[in-house]
């Protein structure tokens, strides 16, 4: 077996136990990368637990720049000894196994088609350090100083790095610097080069690495949010936490110290969002974060707010589901349940975040369009964009934009004797006038309630009352298709009839995918959706083609129920692609998915495709792009 | 109920008080409840004591949940905003809403279903949490708009209209709101006008949360013999430890006061609340001392009723999250959204 060999292009896997310090370290070694000039797309595979169980962290050099997992690995840090077997089969045919040796370990449990890494680790930490808490932590360090002189990561990249970590620390600077120092020696001493290589670039540029939530989080303060509430929940708690960072850095009134926001841990979910339409009803741009269950707890009080016109924020980082499902894994599986949250005839306004850049502007955009429509909308994030690093552009804000706070009436217009009607639609879009309360002593009071009303808020239990308030809010949210983010679509380089939707984190893979894809004959138009409702341009692109693939992240394809009974398109149409394990789609499992379902469905006349080597499925091409 | 509509115009000679307002000006709709209903009694008390307080009625909210008790706030203070939101949460709705205006008053009426059962963990946070509010419980012992089954406070042994009798123990919310830290507490009677007008002045005054339990006879299904929440059995088991005779605030103390027994609580403003005490002992400043008080006369089944504890120096919710004077509704773009060189030392931090 030919030991790979690859330069800028390859995936690296750390399996570590969680809570044992490796973390930092093998950010350090993706941040390394990003410092060389090499993109990287990062995952942190992880449970849900604090110390103790497995976990993992892949990195993908890729100077090619794609964002998404590819599939496979190429070099395994193996320092699980719990999960060494999985670990083992996981490596590509003529890939590399970096590990401690300082106990051996027969050779059955070695793979003949991998090159072995041996370090003992270990046996260096007991004989370099006497605390066995520093023999753990610096253990990671050293590894990682073994790793760049074995892939020829630039020692000084790293030092930079610890510098700027430890700054005014200059103890732990030094240590860890010594530590990084001790594996990098260690490597040049003992290691002879491998076929995998980082090299100098300058493909990144100057994008940013950040999570999503952090970059929502961001989007709310920019978004004029000043009332967070909110309840711990994995994969969104650190959402409000970044919420609450910015806003102490960049909300506190200079002048007398005091915070021009108020967050509030709430006792649970209802009170979340029962605080965030409180908070609203009153005229204070308002939020929530949260992920499925607390999405399934809040249902009464979302219909509350789409059914009395409140605006609320609620950014759905999502998780595998249902019920507690698993808590630290990702999917886009809350789309039916936010889209129609609550009883009755509920419909409410998505939006779909591609990546941490989309995050921090549709987490602005979001307060915009709840005060314009006067109701609730999800930003529809998921744990893979919400709390993984992504390579992203830098985030851009325009200066000349101003919130937009909607249809609001003011006590000079309520003074001028203008009719006040609260679910009055004067201007014919569906969306009434709001006044905040307190604005005049003798007009523009009104009582809010879930119980249904006529066009001047009065309590009725007339039927055509109500039917002309439910029409009213079909007109309203009529009204929002023009206001949501419209759909992005791309042209396949080659005239086809076939098509592929998705949206959210799904793009990260695809972007690769479809390039694969192209490569082997199948050319698909694409369209990659940003919010519901659905644009008229979704139902147009559909009839242009014979066959759409709906590429989406749950079982029971719930965008393309949603696309067949929203657009009313014929469901034979759409052919499901579905990816619902909880880890992020991979490129080779989506190429591998459309091209099979494509020869079933006789998309598009294919070539002969390439034969599959290993388990890891198709083999891509070095050169991506 | 009635089917008359209220008359829009009243008396010239009605008096008015300190902003030229009548006690019309604090009324609502006409009550949709049940003649005779304790609640109807508290809307009245609680126009009177806003008309007394001399605050302009718009610049109050009127919070709920559901039920009976929740349906009163469109009877009283019209001009208001009035919000009816879910069942057992008008807690966290109100506090968002005095999170976004610190401006307006903030009075949350609920019932003993709403803040007992249902609602039992938002009741228990927002007194955690200290929001400036005055906290209303219209308490019957019943679900009234169900048709009378047993609430959570309906008291142990006590029979329902169609004989049933009560096997579980009953939630006592005013002994909870002072385990919780609510900072005034008091129970109030709503045959007893004289007594919970004051009651609930005072509360308004507090900055802090205040919560009233108001025992509200529910005629239609609570009403009977071998109720304890009839008009009958609170008459005649209610043990009043003093009565808020004097709200003076700013002013200074007059010579007609009564002698003995009164006593003076400091408010936040620098105002005094006086009270006249009826059960010499009982000091409403002892948290520990009404809690063994309100436990001992719970035990011989008579309800306590007037100002049960005051914090004279209490903090809100606005205190622990040290937020600006200004509403933060009233925040403009300006001091909202930190512009692009902001977000480009964010960038630049992640590059």
């Amino acid at each position: 077996m030919k030991a790979l060999s690859r330069v800028n292009d390859f995936v690296v896997k750390f399996a570590n136990v969680n809570g044992s310090g490796s973390a930092s370290a093998n950010a350090l070694f993706a941040k390394a990368v990003l410092k060389m000039g090499v993109p990287v797309a990062a995952r942190n595979i992880f449970p849900s637990n604090i110390q103790g169980l497995p976990t993992w962290y892949e990195v993908r050099v890729v100077e090619a720049g794609w964002r998404g997992r590819r599939g496979g690995v190429d070099l395994m840090v193996a320092m699980n000894p719990e999960t060494w077997d999985e670990d083992v089969i996981e490596i590509e045919p003529g890939g590399y196994l970096f590990y401690d040796s300082t106990k051996p370990l027969p050779p059955s449990r070695f793979r003949e088609d991998v090159t072995v890494i041996a370090m003992p680790l270990m046996e260096i930490c007991n004989a370099t350090y006497t605390d066995p808490r520093q023999r753990q932590l610096f253990k990671n360090i050293i590894y990682l100083g073994a790793l760049a002189g074995l892939l020829g990561i630039d020692p000084g990249v790293i030092e930079d790095l610890l510098a700027a970590q430890y700054r005014g620390k200059e103890q732990l600077r030094e240590s860890n610097r010594k530590a990084f120092r001790l594996g990098f020696d260690y490597a040049a001493a003992h290691f002879k080069p491998i076929g995998l290589r980082i090299e100098r670039r300058d493909q990144v540029g100057n994008r940013i690495f950040v999570d999503g939530n952090n970059a929502a989080a961001l989007g709310a303060v920019y978004g004029g949010a000043t009332v967070c509430a909110w309840y711990p929940i994995t994969p969104s708690s650190s959402l409000a936490e970044a919420f609450a960072k910015h806003c102490h850095r960049l909300r506190v009134d200079p002048a007398t110290g005091h915070n021009r926001f108020a967050i509030v841990q709430a006792e649970d979910e209802l009170a979340s969002i029962g605080m965030v339409i409180g908070g609203a009803w009153n005229g204070a741009r308002s939020f929530t974060a949260t992920s499925g269950p607390g999405v399934s707890l809040m249902q009464e009080f979302i219909g509350l707010a789409y059914f009395a016109e409140i605006p609320a924020v609620i950014f759905d980082v999502q998780r595998g589901s249902p019920s507690t499902g698993m808590p630290t894994k990702t999917q886009q599986a809350d789309l039916l349940t936010c889209a129609y949250a609550s009883h009755g005839d509920t419909k409410h306004v998505l939006l779909f975040p591609e990546d941490p850049k989309e995050c921090f502007e549709m987490g602005a955009m979001a307060f915009d369009l709840a005060d314009r429509l006067q109701t609730p909308v999800f930003v529809m994030m998921d744990l893979d964009i919400g709390m993984q690093d992504w390579l992203t552009e830098p985030l851009a804000w325009d200066d000349g934009h101003r919130l937009d706070r909607g249809k609001v009436m003011s006590a000079a217009a309520l003074e001028a004797g203008k009719d006040f009607g609260r679910y009055l639609d004067v201007d014919g879009d569906g969306i009434p006038y709001r006044t905040y309360p307190g604005t005049h002593a003798k007009r523009g009071g009104y009582f809010t309630r879930g119980t249904s009303k006529d066009r001047y808020a009065r309590y009725t239990e007339d039927g055509n009352a109500y039917v002309d308030n439910m029409q009213r809010l079909l007109r309203k949210f009529e009204t929002a298709k023009a206001l949501v983010p419209a759909p992005l679509v791309r042209r396949a380089a080659q005239p086809t009839r076939a098509g592929a939707i998705w949206y959210g984190s799904t793009g990260a893979a695809m972007a690769e995918s479809l390039v694969e894809l192209a490569a082997e004959g199948i050319h698909l138009d694409q369209m990659r959706l940003r919010a519901f409702p659905f644009a008229d341009a979704v139902a147009d692109f559909v009839a242009d083609h014979d066959h759409v693939f709906v590429i989406e992240q749950n079982r029971d394809a719930q965008l393309r129920m949603m696309l067949v009974n929203e657009c009313g398109i014929d469901p034979a149409k759409l052919i499901p692609v579905l990816h619902y394990d909880g880890n992020p789609m991979t490129e080779r499992f989506v190429t591998r998915e459309i091209a099979e379902k494509a020869r079933l469905f006789n998309v598009t006349p294919m070539r002969p495709r390439q034969a599959v080597p290993g388990a890891g499925g198709r083999r891509r091409a070095d050169s991506a792009d | 109920m009635t089917y008359l509509t209220k008359p829009k115009l009243h008396h010239p000679a009605l008096p008015t008080n300190a902003i030229g307002l009548t006690r019309r000006d604090y009324e609502g709709a006409v009550s949709t409840l049940c003649a005779g209903c304790g609640h109807d009694s508290i809307s009245a008390a609680i126009i009177q004591a806003f008309y007394e307080l001399a605050i302009e009625p718009h610049r109050v909210a009127k919070l709920s949940g559901i039920g009976c008790s929740s349906k009163t706030p469109t009877y009283f203070l019209g001009a208001g905003h009035g919000f009816n939101s879910v069942h057992g949460r008008m807690p966290s709705v109100l506090t968002g809403a005095a999170l976004a205006n610190r401006d307006l008053i903030y009075l949350g009426v609920s019932g003993d279903g709403d803040s007992a059962s249902i609602g039992l963990g938002q009741f228990a946070h927002v007194m955690r949490r200290g929001v400036n509010m005055v906290y209303i419980v219209e308490n019957n012992g019943v679900y009234g708009l169900t048709k009378g089954q047993f609430s959570a406070t309906a008291d142990k042994g006590s029979k329902a209209k169609r004989g049933a009798v009560n096997s579980d123990e009953p939630i006592d919310l005013v002994q909870l709101a002072l385990v919780l830290g609510a900072s005034f507490v008091a129970r109030g009677f709503s045959g007893d006008k004289g007594q919970l007008v004051p009651l609930i002045k005072a509360a308004v005054e507090h900055k802090g949360v205040a919560f009233i339990d108001v025992v509200s006879p529910c005629v239609a299904f609570n009403n009977h013999p071998g109720s304890t929440k009839s008009y009958d059995y609170v008459r005649a088991h209610n043990e009043a430890v003093n009565r808020l005779d004097f709200m003076p605030l700013r002013e200074p103390i007059t010579a007609d006061v009564p002698p003995g027994g009164v006593e003076s609580v400091l408010l936040h403003d620098g105002g005094t609340l006086r009270l006249r005490k009826l059960h010499a002992e009982y000091d409403p400043r002892d948290k520990v001392g009404a809690l063994s008080y309100l436990e001992a006369h719970r035990a011989k089944g008579e309800v306590v009723t007037g100002l049960l504890y005051v914090e004279e120096h209490p903090t809100e919710l606005h205190d622990a999250q040290n937020t600006v004077a200004v509403p933060l509704n009233a925040l403009g773009d300006a001091e909202l959204v930190p512009g692009s060189v902001a977000l480009a030392a964010f960038n630049a931090a992640l590059a």
